[in-house]
């Protein structure tokens, strides 16, 4: 009785120990993000503006949803390199269509460069399943050919805000009750990913693909299926983005979200999601979205050249692996001794 | 008799010449199984006989080239592990198939939590019903703590915990006791026990003769990919399962020769890790085995690893022939003359993606190589030597280390360290895992290091293996040496005793 007791304290350890390191990974973010702030506004007032915090906040909306996705697919031990190509696609999708169809239904417009997403995911995740390449590959080249897609389509063509309904560019730059709307959509959509990731069997299931894959296999998991979901979701979310990016900035070409995949998968490290799989959360990957956005502006308000900004955004992706490693060894060692105990 | 035949139920589960072939390999043929509810089946054979392959045709992993398969009669047609568990099969696989980022508890339910309201995971039942669990098998795990960093033998726990946690109606357990000790297999066999009071089927691989004895009710012997004989086990003597599994005669399993034990080669000085083991001092002599025993846990691998220079010491040193070896420094220790045959040969033995000819060549790669760079050709020469020398079955020397038995695999790490020299062989659950003839060309190969000098400190939760090759015994519980005892003092009765702390601790 009494060494189960024991045992049942040790545990407990065990639990607040993990539990506390999850909280300090997001809570780490939020406070580098408060100093962040804080410096900015002590060396530039203007900085801490209502109106320049509501931006950072807009700012970050598009990469917080891209950065979703790319949780699903990094989780399961992969990652997809095409998010930002397949906002491009989507962005001139939607501004095309409501160009030629001035009248149409914004709901449609959302609905078709969702699926437009969802598809260019199915395609990744189909190659990835069935095909057995490594996601690495299949997305590096889907980057390209997607991209020469959106070229091909546009064939130079550029859509300007004059051609866009006003109710379209309203979503990009009004509020409701002071929140923008871009960040409404955000938060919905982090909230729904985060709740699926935590709360059922499919999301869970995701975590034991990336953690261990042949054993998820093993275990009954459908792993092919649930990676492809991964994918699909990935590329909806791309989409939607997509379809916001042409609310908010009513100026689409080709190349709109060119470099956005790299600045996600960044933020998503950053975030705490590992990127061997298996661990992290979504809500960690929207912070991190929050600080990169935050850190380029800040950099920009305080007249810091462009180079700079690219080191410092380097230089926080190294600080969070290395933070990630200096933990992950230490609870490593702390779980062994509690093991070592509780054995001997 | 015809009664009895008339009332026995129809198998569960049941192969029908069921072949399957990898490439040119013919990994089963024609094999033909039944499993009855109520039975536990024992299926004994040599790596390599076909044992992992039925396992996993059974339990939806590879599917059979020919042949039937029939649930309750029914055929049936498995396309994935998933279907497989959807007919009340569960396995559990020799592979480790946990995730070690997720909690015991998930590591349980994996894709079968249970639910509340919107098909939500209900973490408070998950919670209740793995405590359950591993309550039924006695441990005090904590459900919520993550897989990783657990024990070998705690992890085995989770596996099995995860076999047990639906009702099963047939259970397929391949080695499950391998890493287990004694204690921890008596409450698996009484789970066991109960399952087929309910009426489960159980196929049972492992290659302990003893467990087999114990807790099955019929065998299945298999051959180089052949069932070869299916009998009651009271219709079997353990020497007859030996004949049948290897095909020929085994003189004796335990074939430790006598050496002249000389000058003391280790001597080791009150060693202490926090938390794992505690002022441990012995020493061992040129040409002397000495077994080191205990429960799994009671920190008998670590003391080997705090030797070796691979975990940091709290307290204490370690002399090799009267030299004091820097501690933490696993490089000085082997110039120093130490080999070390981990326990975990896949992770930490052998590189498995490399040939058999680097593999044998890793701990020489200084003496191999000229001006820095390895000749392929010297490489191979000490490759093909030593196996020779330790009769190794292989293809080919460039084929990766991965494709051999788990037999040959522990040969190479062997050879790997024979090549060096040692002084002082450190080898850690040799024979785990291992078919019955390996097993004793693995003990015949010990012993006859021992006779050339070599001190030799082996660990093992076996006993007979214990009792068999030991010049002395050492027995360790909680962390600390709690006895060491002479071959002729040594048996079972007294090993445990100590192992189980009932007697005082030797005073410190």
């Amino acid at each position: 009785m009494s060494t189960d007791a024991v045992a049942a304290v040790e545990g407990a350890g065990a639990r607040r120990l993990t539990e506390r390191v999850f909280r300090v990974r997001e809570l780490g973010i939020l406070v580098a993000l408060a100093i962040l702030i804080a410096v900015t506004a002590i060396l530039e007032p203007r900085f801490i503006h209502a109106d320049s915090l509501r931006n950072l906040a807009v700012n970050a909306a598009i990469f917080a949803i891209l950065a979703a996705g790319q949780t699903l697919v990094i989780i399961t031990r992969n990652v997809d390199l095409s998010q930002g190509s397949v906002l491009g696609l989507a962005a001139f999708l939607a501004g095309d269509l409501l160009t030629k169809h001035s009248g149409m239904p914004l709901v449609a417009v959302f609905i078709l460069g969702i699926a437009l997403g969802a598809a260019c995911g199915l395609f990744n995740g189909v190659l990835t399943t069935w095909g057995q390449v490594p996601a690495l590959v299949v997305t590096l080249g889907t980057l390209y050919a997607f991209r020469g897609l959106a070229f091909l389509w546009t064939s130079g063509r550029q859509i300007n805000a004059e051609t866009l309904p006003d109710s379209f560019l309203n979503i990009g730059t009004n509020s409701v009750f002071g929140v923008p709307v871009l960040v409404l959509i955000a938060l919905v959509v982090i909230g729904l990913v985060g709740q699926w990731l935590r709360d059922f069997r499919t999301g869970r299931e995701l975590y034991a693909i990336g953690s261990n894959p042949a054993g998820a296999r093993l275990a009954g998991v459908r792993a092919e299926r649930r990676v492809l979901t991964a994918f699909v979701l990935s590329g909806a979310l791309a989409g939607l983005g997509g379809v916001l990016f042409t609310a908010r900035f009513g100026t689409v070409d080709a190349t709109a979200g060119t470099g956005y995949e790299l600045t996600v998968i960044a933020a998503t490290v950053v975030g705490g999601v590992a990127i061997f799989g298996g661990s992290g959360s979504v809500y960690g990957a929207a912070l991190g979205a929050l600080l990169l956005g935050t850190i380029t502006s800040s950099l920009i308000v305080l007249k810091v050249e462009a180079f700079w900004q690219m080191a410092a955004v380097g230089a926080l992706l190294l600080a969070s692996i290395a933070f990630d490693r200096l933990v992950g060894l230490r609870v490593d060692a702390a779980l062994r001794r509690r093991s070592a105990r509780r054995a001997g | 008799m015809t009664q009895e035949a008339s009332r026995q139920p129809a198998p569960v589960m049941e192969l029908r010449d069921v072949s399957k072939s990898y490439g040119a390999v013919r990994a089963l043929r024609d094999g033909n199984i039944s499993l009855r509810a109520g039975e536990v089946r024992a299926v004994m054979g040599e790596n390599g006989a076909g044992k992992s392959t039925l396992v996993k045709v059974l339990g939806g992993v590879v599917r059979r080239d020919i042949g039937e398969m029939l649930v309750d009669g029914e055929p049936v047609d498995f396309h994935s592990p998933h279907d497989a568990r959807d007919a009340g099969i569960a396995v559990i696989y020799q592979e480790p198939t946990l995730f070690p980022d997720l909690s015991v508890a998930e590591n349980v339910v994996m894709g079968y939590h249970p639910l509340r309201g919107l098909k939500r995971i209900d973490r408070g039942a998950m919670h209740t019903h793995v405590q359950a669990l591993l309550d039924r098998l006695g441990v005090g795990l904590d459900p919520e703590r993550p897989v990783r960093g657990l024990s070998i033998a705690d992890q085995q726990i989770v596996e099995i915990a995860k076999a047990l946690s639906f009702d099963a109606r047939v259970l397929i357990m391949d080695e499950p006791t391998a890493a287990l000790s004694g204690p921890e297999v008596e409450r698996l066999f009484t789970v066991v026990r109960t399952l087929r009071e309910h009426g489960a089927a159980v196929l049972f691989i492992s290659h302990r003769l003893d467990e087999v004895f114990s807790i099955c009710d019929t065998v299945t012997v298999m051959r180089d990919g052949a069932v070869v004989h299916d009998a009651r086990i009271a219709d079997m003597t353990p020497d007859q399962m030996v004949r049948r599994m290897v095909g020929r005669e085994l003189s004796a399993l335990f074939p430790k020769q006598d050496a002249e034990v000389g000058r003391p080669v280790l001597k080791v000085h009150r060693l202490t890790r926090e938390g794992v083991f505690f002022d441990v001092s012995f020493e061992v002599r040129a040409g002397e085995i000495v077994a080191l025993a205990g429960l799994v846990g009671a920190g008998r691998s670590e003391v080997a690893r705090g030797i070796f220079g691979i975990d940091k010491l709290d307290a204490g040193h370690v002399e090799l022939e009267g030299n004091r070896l820097p501690a933490g420094r696993p490089q000085a220790a082997m110039r120093a003359g130490i080999g070390f045959v981990p326990e975990d040969r896949r992770q930490q033995g052998l590189v498995m993606d490399l040939s058999i000819a680097r593999n044998t060549a890793l701990t020489r790669l200084r003496s191999l190589s000229r001006l820095g760079i390895i000749r392929g050709a010297d490489e191979a020469r000490l490759a093909r030597e030593w196996g020779e020398r330790l009769q190794l079955k292989f293809h080919r020397l460039e084929d990766p280390v991965a494709t051999l038995s788990g037999g040959n695999q522990q040969k190479v790490v062997l050879g790997k360290w024979l090549a060096t020299n040692p002084k002082l062989l450190i080898v850690d659950e040799p024979t785990r895992g291992i078919d019955v003839g390996t097993k004793a060309e693995v003990h015949r190969l010990m012993s006859e290091l021992a006779g050339r000098g070599v001190a030799v400190l082996m660990i093992s939760s076996e006993l007979p293996e214990v009792l068999g090759m030991a010049d002395r015994v050492l027995v360790m519980h909680e962390g600390r040496l709690t006895g060491e005892l002479s071959r002729a003092e040594a048996d079972e009765e007294s090993v445990i005793r100590l192992a189980t702390g009932q007697v005082g601790e030797v005073a410190a």
